[in-house]
């Protein structure tokens, strides 16, 4: 076509279209929007240099020649709540109704490496997730699941060395070696320090650990991917859409800077690395920034990084519609927001998806809602057909020249976290923090004052609104019962083998051994979750987070 | 001259959703009130220790968790205990509505869910406060 044909035909259809009393627009992120986007908007187009074909070097059109003709996503619903025995039922619930993946949901004193029966984890027990203080739960939360059949995924951080102990040796228990089991370990500390808060120790020591746990499963474990990249926390908080692009993949070059400088092979380790990404309510932008990530990260990993192994640059992810985009007016609406979340996330070539339910603003979901959760899920895959054709809106002008705006802008935060010297530096300057917390805010203000419609909440209203949905309400026994099956561990375990291993868990952490074969050890002789925690804290110290709003 | 309201928004247990906390401690700030905000991880204790030193009006939890039954009471017992029974204590988070009728029945003041505007909590602490405030300004 003529381009200067075009150009003159937009001109003149821009004068008469500006007549017009529009409104502007913008994406929920603040990106402006023209009307209507054409060929003008990608005058430096290269289809084989920034799209490729699927299955091909940038990824941007996704990571398999077949996408999901050969193979849905995996249908991986959050899971967690009171005893490991509540949660395994719930568990085989989700399995009997077509699941095809594990996650599991932990509560806070488990993410945050206490044990059950911790003063400080009293009234948090088992409430936002599945208390886990034991090799012994562990082995009760997968009872009757062989764990050479299932993946599993486990939103653990600063723990994470332990955790992830606790299911490799549950795992032995029922007779499954580590190097057949697959899964994912969340541990991703940046963004801990960045939005979801649940550390331990200090970055260095973190970073550290991290790559302990990165050799041990290349020589392992290796079908185990070792860290979930996370931006979902990071758009929780409140960041925009070019935020959580732009804060996760720095967090995942800074990770694989970390590997390279302590000695590993990048192929050796970034075939391993996976990533998590939030799917918010803006359709086209969602799919823009799934697609802008594996181009950036393509890139990255063989322009920057040099690796050489096609699966180094391949950009895997799993994905969760937004638990801050669901409101608890009319909770039934959710329904329609998760299934345009997770429409979003399959047309931006995920592999994995979480699909929240309508009931979350309000309690962890019933049964009821999260199979309700998941059938949208199968409705996508087998109703709708969006999953046919690979990154059917490849090509669309809008979503390319989005995907190219927001490419722009996480480069844009890469020069300025640069500027202050990577990303760790970056984190103890509190700068993503801050510009979260002023996205989180903007976004509060335009709800406020109407710039911003929230269904049910400031339009659309019902008058006198009662709740009509039922609840899951946590049995208060949970902690006491908890307290006793570890007081019971904690008297009939061998006592002195116990001191022995976390002796020499703290002797490694101080010294540069591999910490991961002792926090094995440690594990299998039924030390607990906040033992093993303690005894690295003592040669690790604690992190602190200076308060700021 | 009034007295501006002292309020410390403070972040119980190991709950590390601070969303919420972080956007009413601003949104308060701008609306004229003094804030203290207490950071992650804090125990009963250490809420109702912050409450005395800095002399607050009230205090603002922001339970996420679901541990809302067990400290909401226990931030009330203690500043009771320590003879600070009049600081009030409000909140929001993640609170079915039959645990917020329990609550509040155990003196808890007003708690706030999903969707609440800063100004609902800023007309709630004026109204709740007015003697007060009218009190200095009448000095």
């Amino acid at each position: 076509m003529d381009d200067s044909q075009l150009k003159r035909r937009f001109a003149e259809w821009e004068q008469e279209y500006s007549k017009r009393p529009a409104r502007a627009c913008e994406t929920l992120s603040g990106v402006s929007l023209k009307p209507v986007y054409t060929p003008l908007d990608l005058p430096d187009a290269d289809y084989l240099r920034d799209l490729g074909l699927p299955g091909q070097y940038p990824f941007t059109r996704g990571i398999h020649p077949d996408m999901y003709r050969g193979r849905l996503w995996t249908m991986r619903q959050f899971a967690g709540f009171g005893s490991a025995r509540d949660t395994n039922a719930r568990y085989k619930f989700l399995l009997g109704h077509g699941e095809t993946g594990l996650s599991v949901a932990f509560d806070f004193p488990t993410l945050y490496g206490r044990d059950s029966d911790d003063a400080r984890a009293r009234g948090e027990v088992g409430k936002c997730g599945v208390a886990i203080s034991s090799l012994d739960d562990m082995a009760t939360l997968f009872e009757g699941i062989p764990l050479d059949k299932v993946s599993t995924s486990m939103t653990i951080n600063g723990p994470a060395a332990v955790i992830w102990a606790f299911y490799i040796a549950a795992a032995e228990l029922q007779g499954v070696k580590p190097e057949v089991l697959r899964g994912t370990i969340q541990n991703d500390i940046l963004k801990e320090y960045i939005a979801q808060k649940s550390w331990l120790f200090p970055p260095e020591p973190s970073m550290r650990v991290i790559t302990d746990i990165m050799r041990f499963a290349s020589e392992q474990v290796p079908r185990w991917n070792t860290i979930s990249i996370s931006g979902y926390h990071i758009r929780e908080a409140g960041s925009t859409a070019a935020q959580e692009l732009a804060f996760t993949l720095k967090d995942g070059l800074t990770y694989v800077e970390a590997g390279i400088a302590a000695g590993l092979d990048v192929d050796g380790f970034a075939p391993r690395l996976s990533y998590f990404f939030n799917s918010h309510l803006d359709f086209f932008e969602e799919v823009a920034k799934f697609r802008a990530a594996r181009r950036i990260w393509a890139r990255e990993m063989r322009e920057t990084f040099k690796a050489k192994d096609p699966r180094s640059w391949l950009l895997r992810f799993h994905t969760q519609t937004a638990g801050c985009s669901l409101t608890a007016q009319q909770p039934e609406n959710n329904i329609a927001r998760t299934g345009f979340q997770a429409l979003a996330a399959v047309l931006g070539g995920t592999q994995s998806l979480h699909t929240n339910s309508m009931d979350e603003t309000w309690a962890l979901p019933t049964e009821k809602a999260v199979l309700i959760a998941l059938r949208t899920q199968q409705l996508i895959a087998e109703e709708t057909g969006a999953a046919s054709v690979a990154d059917p809106l490849g090509g669309s002008w809008y979503v390319e020249a989005l995907t190219d705006e927001l490419e722009r802008q996480a480069r844009e935060y890469f020069r300025k976290i640069d500027a202050l010297g990577g990303m760790v530096r970056a984190i103890e300057h509190g700068f993503p923090q801050r510009e979260i917390a002023d996205a989180s805010y903007r976004h509060q203000r335009a709800v406020e004052e109407g710039r911003r419609t929230v269904v049910g909440v400031n339009r659309y209203q019902l008058e006198g609104e009662k709740l009509e949905i039922p609840l899951l309400r946590i049995d208060p026994e949970v902690e006491k019962s908890q307290c006793e099956r570890l007081s019971e561990l904690r008297r009939r375990r061998d006592g002195a083998r116990v001191e022995q291993v976390l002796t020499d868990l703290r002797e490694a952490c101080a010294g540069t051994d591999n910490v991961m074969p002792l926090v094995l050890d440690a594990a299998r002789a039924r030390a607990t979750l906040g033992e093993i925690c303690q005894a690295m804290k003592d040669v690790f110290g604690e992190y602190v987070e200076p308060p700021m709003f | 001259m009034a007295k501006r309201l002292r309020i410390l928004v403070a972040k119980p247990g190991l709950d590390g959703h601070d969303r919420g906390a972080k956007i009413v401690a601003r949104g308060l700030r701008d609306a004229g009130f003094e804030v203290i905000y207490t950071g992650l991880h804090q125990t009963p204790e250490m809420i109702a220790e912050a409450a005395l030193q800095e002399d607050v009006d009230a205090v603002g939890l922001s339970i996420l968790s679901g541990a809302h039954m067990t400290l909401f009471p226990d931030v009330v017992r203690l500043l009771g205990e320590k003879g600070a029974g009049d600081i009030l204590v409000f909140g929001g988070g993640i609170i079915p509505d039959e645990d917020k009728q329990t609550l509040e029945g155990l003196g808890v003041g007003r708690l706030f869910g999903p969707g609440t505007e800063i100004r609902e909590i800023v007309e709630y602490l004026r109204d709740r406060f007015s003697d007060r405030v009218a009190e200095e300004t009448g000095d």
